[in-house]
């Protein structure tokens, strides 16, 4: 007779196993997922990958576009569950909260007092650790910079053990911050936030033909306005490329007395579109129009729309219903399964930015490879380790990504690539998903490598920190 | 790749990592698996394993997990068929055939299982055989086991649909591997291909019959009733 048939235990819960994705849902993979509620749970989960002999990544609300919030086969720390707000002075606006709060955390719990987040992304589900991770930035990002820039002490766990208290005296700070999650899990935040006066902002939309319209109101109102954003429709072509629609928006700060627009319950954004159309199943209409023919109706048809309808009026619009445009359209990017879709975000000096930017739009145009969304901004640089930042702009894109359309698309990306660098540009790790170490170490230069390198060393001797972005660039 | 030292298995494992991909190769003869993984250093894994250790099957699943980075794709194809005369009652060879046939199947497939039901992703393919179709004369357990192992793969179908996991059954026929030698057959299929087609089918859910006549034949032969079935000499 055989021995008797026991299970033996696994080293690791089989049941923990996960498919994570990518926001973009191109990149996948899978790991054995712990959400931790305090800084002992996840000591210990450290404690158990090391005596497991399996390597980390950390994890916020999972929402960089490529691979920088997965690991195949690691263990996986998300902070989600790490959600509390420790002290809030409202006299002073600092607010101290645990890393898993996310920016709707900030802005639900402050904005009655009169306060907002000093930036927020296009979403609001990004937890603050993986915001500080990647060092996020707003629309207001030429003027603030990143939330980095708003942080008044952080405290981080490294994989060693040692819980650390970090301030923007400390040079470590500035790698931490932007580091990608890859030297120490960033546990505790503390923040100044932004004082309103209402929940409002006077917003002004205007319509431009081309490239040429864009800068000329960017450089207009670059020096009086608190956000700047605009939509380009990569579509056009011609003397059409780089049409689109810049929205400007100010805070109000006139009002002395406390509006109800603060109020976060009028803050929330509408489930219908029109009080009709119920907002949950828009996606499942727009994958319809998910394709070249569909995607350049749309945006020809808002552009003409932002031509003829509110070109040059100014409204008052809720701070919600401004800065969080992502999430206007729940679920939006099911529109682009199976496939996913890949963000693709460069950022140019001032200097070249139109040439590189013209260039971009043409080559997607001759790949037949239109980016359906474009989103262009205004930057100033910052001091942070893997900063994307530069003094000009930005231009994101969104690429379809399907099962044939894969090695033309990386091919664009990297031609893209090529005129980004040569410009002197630089990429972002939330936005990325085809960027090689070359590329890498070219933007960021082998200084920034070499001193990462040392901050890796020191924070984490044993290289338990990665993500499969990391790996693909070579950074761990 | 269970079952990867020889046979169909060994040409799974061939005609994976020519393709790139990085294979575990699963088996006890531990010489095979290093001539295996000599011709492709790169992308073959060799695992020492009895599939009848099946109190090992959970950790080494995971160990080998972790060092593939991933897992799409599981097949196991350990399989053994003793000579069994057509009198003789040997339950040393029966029990032989139920651990490896059947037991090893599920010691290894239940890991997958749990992992690919978490993870709403993943094949698991079983080679399973015609022999499994109905009980005959000449090999009452061997049938057994491959019945058993086909109505396994079907619950495990059942349950895993339901989450976007592929459950594939193959049934090759008489193929020329070690395994059948000793039956002395001609006009089996050739291994490579009965591994091509394997593959081939490996994200389809369902149950396949690597020749189209096995399908009508054996159609044909699972709906004879039990008397008339036993007046036949096939």
């Amino acid at each position: 007779m055989s021995a008797p048939i026991l299970e033996s235990p696994t080293p690791l819960p089989v049941e923990r196993i996960q498919k994570l994705v990518g926001y973009g849902m191109r990149s996948h993979a899978d790991g054995y997922l712990y959400r931790p509620t305090s800084v002992s749970e996840i000591r210990k989960i450290i404690d158990l990958a090391r005596n497991t002999g399996r390597k980390i990544v950390l994890r916020g609300a999972g929402r960089s576009y490529g691979d920088a919030n997965i690991g195949s086969e690691c263990v996986v720390i998300d902070i989600t569950r790490m959600n509390r707000i420790l002290s809030w002075d409202a006299e002073t606006g600092i607010i101290d909260c645990e890393g898993g709060v996310t920016i709707e955390g900030l802005w639900r719990s402050t904005i009655e007092d009169g306060y907002w987040p000093p930036v927020v992304s296009g979403t609001m589900y990004p937890t603050l650790s993986g915001a500080l991770g990647m060092n996020i930035h707003g629309k207001n990002s030429f003027k603030v910079g990143t939330i980095g820039d708003q942080v008044r002490e952080l405290e981080v766990l490294f994989p060693t053990g040692e819980l650390k208290v970090l301030t923007p005296e400390d040079e470590l700070f500035y790698a931490v911050i932007s580091g990608a999650g890859l030297l120490g899990i960033i546990t505790r935040v503390k923040l100044k936030m932004k004082r309103v006066h209402s929940g409002n902002l006077k917003v002004l939309a205007v319509s431009c033909d081309n490239w040429d319209d864009q800068f000329e109101i960017f450089n207009k109102f670059e020096h009086d306005s608190d956000y700047m954003v605009s939509w380009i429709d990569c579509f056009g072509r011609g003397s059409q490329a780089g049409r689109g629609q810049i929205h400007v928006a100010w805070y109000l700060n006139e009002a002395s007395d406390l509006p109800v627009s603060l109020l976060p319950s009028n803050q929330d954004l509408p489930d219908s579109i029109m009080g009709l159309f119920p907002k949950s199943s828009v996606w499942q209409i727009l994958k319809y129009f998910n394709n070249r023919p569909g995607m350049r109706f749309i945006n020809y048809v808002k552009h003409n729309a932002s031509k003829l309808l509110g070109n040059g009026k100014e409204i008052e619009q809720g701070l919600v219903g401004f800065s969080f445009l992502l999430d206007y359209v729940p679920n939006w990017r099911n529109a682009y399964l199976p496939g996913g879709f890949i963000q693709y975000q460069s950022f140019i000096p001032r200097e070249h930015a139109k040439e590189v930017f013209s260039k971009q739009i043409a080559m997607q145009q001759e790949a037949k490879l239109e980016s359906f969304l474009g989103v262009f901004k205004l930057h100033k640089p910052d001091k942070f380790l893997f900063s994307h930042a530069v003094d000009g702009y930005s231009l994101a894109l969104d690429f379809k990504v399907t099962a044939k359309n894969w090695s033309r698309l990386e091919s664009l990306c990297h031609r893209m690539n090529e005129v980004v660098l040569s410009a002197g540009g630089r990429f972002y790790f939330a936005k990325d998903s085809t960027l090689r170490p070359k590329d890498v170490h070219t933007y960021l230069g082998e200084e920034t490598l070499k001193k990462f390198r040392e901050y890796k060393k020191l924070c984490d001797p044993e290289g338990m920190l990665t993500t499969d972005l990391a790996k693909r660039l070579e950074l761990v | 790749m269970v079952g990867a030292s020889s046979g169909i298995g060994a040409e799974i494992v061939r005609q994976l990592a020519s393709q790139g991909c990085r294979v575990a190769a699963v088996a006890r003869r531990g010489d095979r698996l290093k001539g295996l993984a000599a011709e492709f250093p790169q992308n073959v894994f060799p695992f020492e394993h009895d599939v009848t250790e099946y109190n090992s099957v959970p950790g080494l699943f995971q160990t080998i997990t972790g060092q593939l980075g991933g897992l799409d794709l599981i097949v196991y194809a350990s399989g053994t068929m003793p000579e069994v005369g057509i009198t003789e009652f040997d339950f040393a060879k029966d029990r032989q055939m139920i651990e490896v046939n059947l037991l090893g199947a599920i010691a290894w497939l239940n890991q997958a299982a749990i992992r690919f039901q978490n993870t709403k992703a993943g094949s698991i393919v079983a080679i399973g055989s015609v022999a499994g179709d109905r009980g005959r004369a000449g090999q009452p357990v061997y049938n057994t086991s491959k019945a058993a192992l086909t109505t396994y793969m079907e619950a495990l179908r059942n349950r895993l649909c339901k989450v976007g996991v592929k459950v594939v059954t193959i049934k090759p026929g008489p193929t020329a591997t070690e395994m059948t030698a000793h039956l002395h057959m001609r006009g089996m299929a050739k291994a490579t291909d009965v591994a091509a087609f394997t593959l081939k089918k490996a994200d389809r859910t369902g149950e396949y019959y690597f020749k189209f006549t096995h399908r009508i034949a054996f159609f044909i032969i699972r709906h004879f009733p039990s008397w008339l079935f036993r007046k036949l000499s096939i």
